[in-house]
């Protein structure tokens, strides 16, 4: 469990303002130039120690995405904040963003430093017009103090900052997709490589990186690397941002120790699932496109990336979304087939044809209109679905199916049958 | 709500507004700029887009009409015909539908037009099913305009409505008195 002091968004749910002189009493801004004095390979060889593991879902560590980035100083670096927060669940950098924005800008300063970038744009959801207002302020303030702009923070480092906003498109959360857009495109995600490292936005190289990733960066390097990786287990370190939704007592967002046991998350922050943990049905850990996972899973698996990974599923965005036994599990995943069909960019066919035709088949299981046979007929058409398309949207949208037959196929089954004998 | 827009152009505030946008990106990368230059002159038009608009923007970064009409269709919050003073947009994704976000639709039905993306009996009004808003630890919730209202009822969509409607000024973000995404205690 968390200890308060070790807590890195103190001001989460917007007890205070977020304003720059508020902030900077909590902690931020503080001796800045200090930090960016002692090197860029220092600050890769602390998040490299801290372990951090990106927050955006695929967990790829830190420290070492940014030490792919090329050295040389005449190259015209780029670092893009993706804030593109879509993913069915999760809600984590939404109050980061309008609570703590001065975390996000100065870890912005930070890491582009780091990255030999001097220019560093944010790209936020459309949707969050008010969030987007908020961050933009901030930034303002940081100009305005000298902290970005030229010579920020009085570094010596020219750095610019801006805000980009979207247009309601999930596959914008997909980096190339993300840097198409940022381009003025149509989001499709590009063929890799080349990687954004090597040629990412107007050619240049470029890291993508989640807002939660970056807002860590700054507390990770003043408190050190080992005291991040001091906290949760192995490869699986530091605190991270929960968003607890569905049929729970009080939803929330919580800062919890990473490798928290699920149980004890649910308990303690949200107020328990609703009728108790024996009502509990599923629990989808990470956010829509990991599997869900079954109460006797639920009962002791821990909340991080490996664990969640060996019983199948993932800790993706750390969207944990509970579902009691009043849950009709085939109608909850339907809605999600139904949102990767909306969201899928159309790019390449077994996707922009897949999704439909898994949501359809979804519907047609709701309806009790189908057999055993159109079940394996729709996992088999899931397999043909991942694994080839350009991005992993096709993933996402085969793997929650899979993974409610994995564990609820024979329920399903019965109920079909009863069905049909009706 | 503006029909004619043969003579779209950007008022002076906004044309200010547009140099602030372009000055973001490279000065060779102005298609960059088609975004925030979209959602800005769609502001100025009543929140919804006509051919005449986009070429005004097409024209603006010096790109094909084409171009910039890939870009209003492929992303959702462009509108392509006027919605009304208020669009409520209704959150349907599996969070949102786990809290009864089914309830928050039937009043939108009921208050509004049994049907989506239909202007109400004022002209107010209309409402569409989207999916996830990113605010799921307060579901259900309503995108109306630029403001999400959180932790909704059935009687709470209503007296959103009915405020609104009424010219009465409503508290964005939860309605059920709670600070932002923190625990009720």
């Amino acid at each position: 469990m968390l200890k308060e002091k070790d807590k890195i968004f103190t001001n989460l749910f917007g007890d205070e303002t977020y304003c720059l002189k508020r902030a900077q009493k909590r902690g931020d801004w503080n001796n800045t130039k200090s930090l960016i004095k002692k090197g860029r390979d220092w600050i890769i060889d602390e998040m490299k120690k801290s372990e951090l593991r990106g927050r955006g879902g695929a967990g790829f560590p830190t420290g070492l995405k940014w030490s792919f980035m090329p050295k040389d100083p005449a190259l015209n670096n780029y670092l893009v904040v993706n804030a593109d927060e879509s993913e069915p669940g999760t809600c984590k950098d939404r109050d980061m963003i309008r609570n703590e924005p001065h975390k996000l800008i100065e870890g912005c300063l930070l890491a582009s430093f780091a990255m030999n970038a001097h220019t560093c744009y944010i790209y936020i959801r459309g949707e969050y017009f008010n969030e987007a207002v908020v961050l933009q302020n901030a930034i303002d303030e940081a100009y305005e103090a000298g902290l970005v702009g030229k010579n920020a923070a009085n570094s010596g480092w020219d750095f610019d900052i801006y805000l980009h906003r979207g247009a309601g498109a999930y596959i914008c959360g997909e980096e190339t997709a993300l840097l198409e857009s940022l381009e003025g495109k149509k989001g499709f995600p590009r063929l890799k490589p080349p990687f954004p490292a090597n040629k990412g936005l107007y050619g240049a190289p470029t890291t993508v990186n989640n807002v939660e990733t970056i807002a860590v960066v700054p507390t990770i390097l003043r408190r050190g690397g080992e005291w991040f990786s001091s906290l949760g287990r192995k490869k699986n370190t530091g605190s991270k941002v929960f968003c607890i939704s569905g049929h729970v007592n009080n939803p929330c967002n919580i800062e919890e120790e990473m490798g928290i046991p699920l149980r004890e998350l649910i308990e303690k922050h949200a107020g328990g699932v609703i009728g108790g943990w024996d009502n509990l049905k599923a629990i989808i850990p990470g956010g829509s496109s990991v599997p869900l996972i079954p109460k006797n899973i639920c009962d002791s698996v821990l909340m991080d990336f490996d664990s969640l990974t060996e019983v199948k599923s993932g800790l993706g965005t750390a969207a944990v979304i509970v579902m009691d036994k009043s849950t009709d599990l085939v109608k909850a995943i339907s809605k999600l087939s139904h949102f990767y069909k909306h969201e899928s960019c159309g790019q390449c066919t077994p996707c922009r044809e897949g999704t439909g035709w898994l949501w359809r088949m979804m519907e047609k299981i709701g309806e009790g209109n189908a057999t055993s046979t159109d079940i394996d007929k729709l996992l088999d058409v899931t397999k043909q679905i991942e694994g080839h398309t350009i991005c992993a949207l096709g993933d996402a949208a085969a793997w929650p199916i899979q993974g409610l037959f994995r564990h609820f196929r024979e329920e399903i089954e019965e109920s079909l049958t009863k069905i049909r004998a009706a | 709500m503006s029909n004619l827009n043969d003579n779209f152009s950007f008022n002076k505030t906004n044309e200010r507004e547009a140099e602030k946008i372009l000055a973001k990106y490279p000065t060779d990368r102005k298609q960059s700029a088609i975004m925030p230059l979209l959602d800005l002159a769609q502001r100025q038009n009543d929140n919804w887009l006509s051919r005449d608009v986009v070429e005004y923007v097409a024209n603006f970064i010096e790109i094909p009409f084409i171009k910039a009409w890939e870009v209003v269709t492929f992303y959702s919050m462009y509108y392509t015909k006027y919605n009304g003073k208020y669009l409520v947009q209704v959150c349907g994704t599996t969070p949102c539908w786990l809290r009864g976000s089914d309830q928050v639709a039937k009043a939108c039905k009921e208050m509004i037009s049994p049907d989506q993306n239909t202007l109400s009996k004022d002209g107010l009004f209309s409402w569409m099913q989207v999916e996830c808003l990113g605010a799921c630890v307060n579901a259900p919730l309503v995108q109306i305009n630029d403001d999400y209202y959180e932790d909704l009822t059935y009687d709470t969509t209503k007296n959103i409505l009915q405020s609104l409607k009424d010219g009465i000024e409503i508290k964005v973000g939860s309605q059920n008195g709670r600070t932002s995404s923190k625990a009720v205690s």
